[in-house]
């Protein structure tokens, strides 16, 4: 079974994540990566370095859904899947194909079980739900964080591909948040803040931990309705799904609605003052304390840990 | 312009969902169910875009059993004039429910449909896409911001970088995320007189629609147990393991 694999990208560089949507999709077939962008060639570059590529496919236009739907479209033929990550770009894309080829499709797959077995999380991780698709055509979204990257390495050919393609909606405006934070959705490490963290001022603490870890910053509902924390930073059912190898939940006593977007989360580890709060009963590791003492003191710690390894 | 408006039934969001043992899927019986919340913020921007004197009609509809005129009715109290249930007491496939809604389009034409970007129940975030497809519109998802400019709206999108901007000629499909509005609390003088509002039923399988699934579900199953944690007494103790989980992921 062949593949066709739409590849993110931002900012002219090929997403990080596409390595480990290649292992995913490498589960099925050989891989071939397509690559849409207004200048594809050093994207299109870098994914033919991705192990188990067979060739990338390139082609110059623009990248809203129907635009890339439609391009998809024209390149699947002969492939027995069409796949892309469950990224803002893949969800809006993969659906509007799908019904245009009349196929039902498999999002968010988190484990492949079989050839045209799959296992998806429902209830925002509560659940499990594992199905078969016996369509002839297997269109599939996977979540990147679920699969480990493929290495470097190869150089697989480039095919450049000439068609235009149209797009009623036009984009007018790209706004970038600013930070130098890793995206939530993706990142290896998260730093998550509660209501207890008290104030905006209060979450510049949490932001500290998180540039000292290299980490993504996330909160719960409580602390971003209280304006604690921008919208786009909330953790949980009706926000962002994380998961990340380690999640640090600080102040935060485990609302279900913020508990089921962090099932996903490999290791959780909690500052709280409450030994009986619900996340600190489901963390792998709980420190009991004052978050406002033990915050600063623990940035210094790592500090001096990262130090010692370095020089070390 | 004229909205028509999808909303979803489903588990209450705060309610903690039990698995059934015999991996059958989630217990449903006896659990508090209400309007997926993001198809209240759908309903939410429309009731807006009509107060503000750009929409003359909002049509709801929802598709499910009987008790879905539950969230039809919400959704009137909030604002919209009429509902529709398209009613069916079997699980549909998002593809099914897509191919309903677009034979409703046809029948009204809105110029907009507004949905939520996802229900929490399936997750799934496909049913506007998949519509817009089908009625060959041009689609906004996941909407922060919603802006008529002459025959066009312009659509400010949650993406995974920030946010982005596009214009859509109108008739579009949009759906709606958190950011997007704060839904109203329908209050009892406003459930009141939904009431009295207009909500037809219809039978799903008239609209000639293969409402059969796709998809072969096997099994659902609850997450894997989360071993006992345990407590540190000491931050330097909490530290080092976080520098061990941090060099483990650098070995990786």
């Amino acid at each position: 079974m062949s593949v066709l694999l739409l590849a993110d990208h931002d900012r002219g560089e090929l997403a990080p994540a596409t390595a480990r949507l290649v292992a995913a999709a490498g589960g099925l077939g050989p891989v071939d990566l397509l690559v849409v962008a207004d200048d594809p060639a050093p994207i299109a570059a870098a994914a033919a370095t991705l192990a188990g590529v067979r060739k990338v496919l390139a082609v110059q236009g623009p990248t809203t859904a129907e635009a890339l739907a439609n391009t998809l479209e024209r390149c699947a033929k002969g492939y027995q899947s069409v796949s892309a990550s469950a990224s803002s770009t893949g969800k809006d894309v993969i659906p509007r194909l799908a019904a245009k080829l009349d196929i039902m499709p498999v999002t968010d797959i988190v484990a492949i079980a079989g050839p045209n077995r799959f296992v998806r999380p429902i209830y925002a991780g509560n659940a499990l739900e594992t199905l078969t698709d016996p369509q002839p055509l297997h269109l599939l979204t996977f979540r990147a964080s679920a699969f480990r990257p493929v290495a470097g390495g190869n150089a697989a050919p480039i095919e450049s591909l000439d068609f235009s393609i149209a797009s009623a909606a036009k984009l007018l405006a790209a706004h970038r948040t600013q930070t130098d934070t890793p995206d939530l959705a993706t990142a290896q490490i998260v730093i998550g803040g509660g209501v207890s963290v008290g104030s905006a001022e209060g979450f510049q603490l949490i932001e500290k931990l998180g540039k000292t870890l290299g980490a993504a910053v996330g909160a719960t509902r409580a602390a971003v309705d209280a304006g604690y924390a921008p919208n786009d930073w909330q953790i949980g059912q009706t926000g962002k799904i994380i998961a990340p190898d380690l999640y640090i939940a600080i102040g935060i006593s485990g609302a279900l609605q913020h508990l089921a977007g962090i099932q996903g989360a490999r290791k959780i580890f909690a500052i709280n003052t409450d030994p009986e709060a619900p996340l600190v009963k489901l963390a792998d590791l709980a420190l009991i304390g004052d978050l406002f003492e033990i915050v600063p003191q623990l940035i210094a710690e790592l500090d001096r840990l990262s130090l010692a390894s370095r020089t070390g | 312009m004229k909205i028509l408006v999808a909303v979803k039934r489903v588990v209450d969001h705060n309610v903690r969902i039990r698995v059934r043992l015999d991996g059958s899927g989630v217990e449903t019986t006896g659990v508090r169910m209400s309007m997926n919340p993001f198809c209240k913020h759908a309903v939410e921007a429309a009731v807006q875009l009509a107060e503000s004197g750009q929409a003359r009609e909002i049509v709801v509809v929802s598709i499910g059993p009987r008790p879905a005129n539950d969230v039809i009715l919400t959704a009137l109290a909030m604002g919209a004039h009429r509902g529709i249930l398209l009613e069916t007491d079997a699980p549909l496939e998002t593809l099914a429910i897509a191919k309903l809604l677009a034979k409703l389009v046809e029948e009204e034409h809105p110029d907009l449909v507004l949905l939520g970007k996802q229900a929490v129940d399936d997750d799934s975030n496909h049913v506007g896409q998949m519509l817009a497809a089908l009625t060959d519109r041009p689609q906004a998802t996941f909407a922060s911001q919603i802006e008529r400019v002459g025959a066009a709206l312009e659509v400010t999108r949650e993406v995974d970088y920030g946010r982005e901007t596009l214009s859509l000629p109108l008739p579009a499909v949009v759906t709606a995320d958190l950011r997007l509005n704060t839904p109203r609390n329908a209050t009892l003088p406003m459930v009141m007189k939904a009431r009295s509002k207009p909500l037809v039923v219809r039978s799903a399988a008239d609209f000639g629609v293969d409402l059969a699934p796709r998809l072969q579900i096997e099994n659902i199953s609850p997450p894997p147990e989360r071993v006992a944690g345990r407590s540190v007494a000491s931050l330097a103790e909490f530290a080092a393991a976080i520098a061990a989980e941090v060099n483990e992921m650098e070995a990786l």
